[in-house]
C-alpha cells in the first residue's frame, strides 16, 4: 500500500518567556492511503500539535514529514498554504465557519482560493453539501444552523477540494451525542468511498468508529493499534 | 490557467471587501472623512481655478496679445499708489507723435471714457461707462457688430453725435424695438444709435455688454478734456512685443523731454504682464489648497490605516480560517489592500460628488465661474484609492503574517 504520509523524529517545542515546552518529543509515524485513525490521549498530550503539523497548519522544531513522497518540512510558507488548499481537509471542534458568509460561500471558499470559476465552484459546492445532507440549508448563515448542521458544512468544506487527507481534532467535542453520531456517520461513509482519515477524540466510544488506535502522552506514542490487515 | 486564477482571486477579494465595508456603513462613512475633505479641498479649488482660467482666458481674449498699452498707470500696482498719483496725463497729442513715430506699431487707437447717465424715452440707465473710441479701435480689439454698423471715419473725425450700444444696454433700453437710428441721452446730451456691440459676456461677475461708445473726439467737445487718454498700439510683429515697448517707452520720454536721469512717469502694459501676475496669484491658490489638502489626505490616510489595523485584529480568526483552507500571504495582502484602497476610493468618489455641488454653489453665489474639471474627477478617485494602498499596506502585511494556529483560537 501507498505511503501518504511519513513521520520521523518530529519535536514540537514552544518557548514561553524562558520556559521550553516540549509539546511533542520525537513522533515517528507512518498513515498509508485510505486509513481511519483516531488519536487519543490526555489533555495537554500533544494532540493537537501532532494534527496542526500533519495540517501544514505548524511547522515542527526538528523532524522529518513527507507528504506523498514531498518533504513538507522543506516548504515555504506560500506551498503550504497550496498543500492545505489542495491536499488537506481540516476540520476543527469549533467549526470555524465564516459567521457572515451563508453555507454555500463557506463550502466555496477553498476554490475561491484554488482559482475555480464561479460556476463550476458553485456546482462543487452543492455536491459537497448534498454529500453531507445539507443540500436544502445552502443560503443559511451558520448562526442560523444548529452545531451538527455547522460541522457538516466544515466537513462539505473540507471535502471540496478532493483532499488526500481529512483531518479532524475532536469534530464532536462540541455536539450532543446525536449530532456527534451523524457526523461520525459522515465519516465512516467518507471512509467506505476511499478517504484517509484522522481524528481527535477524547471518546473511546467515537475512536471505535476508527480501524487504528494510535495513543498520545507527553509527546510520544505509546501505543500503536497498527494497521488492520 | 494562472490569470485566470489571479482574476478570480482578485475579483473575489473585491466583493469581499466591498460585503466587509457594506457591512460596517457607518464607520466607513466617518472613516472616510478626512481623505473626503482632502479631495474635495483640491478638486474645490481646481474646479475654482479652472472657471478662472476660462473667464480669464475671454478677459484676456479681449486684450489683444500683440497690443501695448500706453497708460497713466501700471495695470498691477505693487508697491505705493501715491508714487504713481502726480504723473501727467496722457493726452491726444502723444498718441499722435506715437502714431507718426512708432515703426513697430500697425496700428494706434487712443481712448477715454467717463461714467454717464444714459436715457431713452422713460427709461433711465445709470452709472454707465462711456467709451470714447476712434476709428482705429477696430485694428486693436475685436470690436464685433450684431446690429447696424461702426463709426465711419468721417463721424469720427467731425465728431459726430452717434452711439454704439452693449448688447445689454440694447436689452434694457430698447427690448423688442430696434435701437437703429434711435435717439438717446447720453449725460443729457442727444446721441443717434447707429450700432449694437455682439454680446461678450460676463468676466467676474461684471458684464462686459453694458458700455456705450462714442467717438472721442465727440467725448471731448461733449463733456471735457479732464481725463487721461490710453493708447493702444498693435504692433506689427508680435514676435517683436520687446522691442515694440522699448521703441514706444523712447518716444513717449521724448514726448515729454524726459531728462535721462528722470524715471518714466507713464507705463507701457501689455496682457503678458497680467497673465504672469495671474499665474503668481493661482499658482499660490493651489499650492494652498494643494498643501491643506495632503494635509488632510494624511490624516486621513493615517485614519484609514488606524481602522485597518483594528479590523485586522477583529477578523484575527477570519483571517486564520481564511489561510487555513489555502489563502496565501499574498492574497491575505490583496484582501486588505483592496479594502482599504476601496474605503478610499468611497471617500474619493464622496468628495468629487460633493465638489460638484460646491461648484455649483459658487458659481451661482460669487462672480467666480467654476467647472469641475474631469482630470480632477478622475484624479480625485485614482489617488485617494493609491492613498487606500499606501496606508493600507502595513496592515494588510500585519494581517498576512498571522500565524493560523494561534488566529484560530482567538477568540
Ligand atoms: N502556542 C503555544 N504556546 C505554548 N505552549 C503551547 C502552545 N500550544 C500548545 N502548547 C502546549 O503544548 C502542549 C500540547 O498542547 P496540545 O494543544 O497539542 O494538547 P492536546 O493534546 O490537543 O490537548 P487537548 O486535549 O486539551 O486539546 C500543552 O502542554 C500546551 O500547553
Ligand atoms: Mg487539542
Amino acid at each position: 500500500m501507498d505511503k501518504l504520509i511519513e513521520l520521523k523524529g518530529i519535536k514540537k517545542v514552544y518557548k514561553v518567556g524562558k520556559v521550553e515546552v516540549h509539546a511533542l518529543r520525537g513522533i515517528d509515524l507512518t498513515v498509508r492511503k485510505g486509513e481511519y485513525i483516531a488519536i487519543m490521549g490526555p489533555s495537554g498530550s500533544g494532540k493537537s500539535t501532532l494534527m496542526n503539523i500533519i495540517g501544514c497548519l505548524d511547522t515542527p522544531t526538528e523532524g522529518v514529514y513527507h507528504l506523498e513522497g514531498v518533504p513538507v518540512h522543506e516548504m515555504n510558507d506560500s506551498q503550504l498554504a497550496e498543500i492545505r488548499n489542495k491536499k488537506i481537509g481540516f476540520v476543527f471542534q469549533t467549526f470555524n465557519l465564516l459567521p457572515r458568509a451563508n453555507a454555500l460561500h463557506n463550502v466555496e471558499l477553498p476554490l475561491i482560493y484554488a482559482g475555480v470559476p464561479a460556476s463550476r465552484r458553485k456546482k462543487i459546492a452543492e455536491h459537497a453539501l448534498e454529500i453531507v445532507g445539507l443540500k436544502d440549508r445552502k443560503h443559511h448563515r451558520p448562526s442560523e444552523l444548529s452545531g451538527g448542521q455547522r460541522q457538516r458544512v466544515a466537513i462539505a468544506r473540507a471535502l471540496v477540494n478532493r483532499p488526500s487527507l481529512l483531518l479532524a481534532d475532536e469534530p464532536t467535542g462540541n455536539l450532543d451525542s446525536k449530532a456527534g453520531e451523524e457526523v461520525m456517520k459522515i465519516f465512516e461513509e467518507l471512509y467506505e468511498n476511499g478517504n484517509t482519515i484522522i481524528l481527535v477524540t477524547h471518546e473511546k466510544y467515537i475512536a471505535d468508529h476508527a480501524r487504528r488506535i494510535v495513543h498520545i502522552r507527553d509527546g510520544r506514542i505509546i501505543d500503536d493499534t497498527g494497521v488492520a490487515s | 490557467m494562472k490569470w485566470l486564477g489571479a482574476f478570480i482571486t482578485f475579483w473575489e477579494n473585491f466583493k469581499i471587501a466591498f460585503k466587509s465595508l457594506a457591512a460596517n456603513k457607518m464607520r466607513t462613512s466617518l472613516t472616510t472623512l478626512g481623505i473626503v475633505i482632502g479631495v474635495l479641498t483640491i478638486v474645490s479649488v481646481a474646479s475654482i481655478i479652472s472657471g478662472l482660467n476660462k473667464g480669464f482666458a475671454e478677459q484676456i481674449s479681449n486684450i489683444g496679445s500683440n497690443v501695448l498699452y500706453i497708460n497713466k498707470y501700471p495695470w498691477i500696482i505693487m508697491d505705493d499708489w501715491y508714487k504713481y498719483k502726480n504723473r501727467p496725463d496722457i493726452t491726444l497729442r502723444e498718441a499722435s507723435f506715437i502714431r507718426e513715430h512708432s515703426k513697430y506699431a500697425e496700428a494706434v487707437a487712443p481712448t477715454s471714457g467717463r461714467r454717464s447717465i444714459v436715457k431713452y424715452k422713460d427709461k433711465i440707465l445709470e452709472d454707465i461707462r462711456v467709451v470714447g473710441i476712434v476709428y482705429e479701435e477696430k485694428d486693436v480689439e475685436n470690436f464685433e457688430i450684431d446690429e447696424g454698423r461702426f463709426f465711419s471715419p468721417i463721424e469720427v473725425s467731425r465728431k459726430r453725435s452717434v452711439a454704439i450700444i452693449g448688447y445689454e444696454i440694447k436689452e434694457r433700453l430698447f427690448e423688442d424695438d430696434d435701437p437703429i437710428g434711435k435717439k438717446i441721452l447720453i449725460g443729457g446730451q442727444k446721441f443717434v444709435v447707429v450700432g449694437v456691440r455682439s454680446k461678450r459676456g460676463n468676466i467676474f461677475g461684471q458684464s462686459l455688454d453694458i458700455d456705450v461708445y462714442v467717438p472721442l473726439g465727440t467725448l471731448y467737445s461733449k463733456f471735457g478734456h479732464r481725463r487721461s487718454v490710453g493708447i493702444q498700439v498693435k504692433v506689427k510683429d508680435p514676435s517683436l512685443m520687446e522691442e515694440a515697448s522699448e521703441e514706444l517707452r523712447f518716444w513717449m520720454r521724448v514726448a515729454r523731454a524726459l531728462k535721462p536721469t528722470e524715471p518714466d512717469n507713464f507705463s507701457i502694459n501689455r496682457q503678458e504682464t497680467l497673465l504672469k501676475t495671474y499665474r503668481d496669484l493661482t499658482r499660490g491658490l493651489y499650492t494652498a489648497a494643494f498643501g491643506i489638502g495632503a494635509l488632510s489626505l494624511i490624516v486621513g490616510g493615517i485614519g484609514i490605516m488606524n481602522i485597518m489595523l483594528v479590523s485586522v485584529t477583529e477578523r484575527k480568526r477570519e483571517i486564520g480560517i481564511r489561510k487555513a483552507i489555502g489563502a496565501k500571504r499574498s492574497t491575505i495582502v490583496l484582501q486588505f489592500l483592496i479594502e482599504s484602497s476601496m474605503l478610499c476610493g468611497v471617500g474619493g468618489l464622496i468628495a468629487v460628488i460633493l465638489s460638484f455641488i460646491v461648484s455649483m454653489l459658487i458659481d451661482k453665489l460669487t462672480p467666480f465661474p467654476a467647472t469641475v474639471p474631469l482630470w480632477s474627477v478622475v484624479g480625485g478617485v485614482i489617488f485617494s484609492s493609491l492613498i487606500g494602498v499606501f496606508f493600507g499596506l502595513y496592515p494588510a502585511a500585519k494581517a498576512s503574517k498571522l500565524d493560523p494556529v494561534e488566529s484560530l483560537r482567538y477568540e
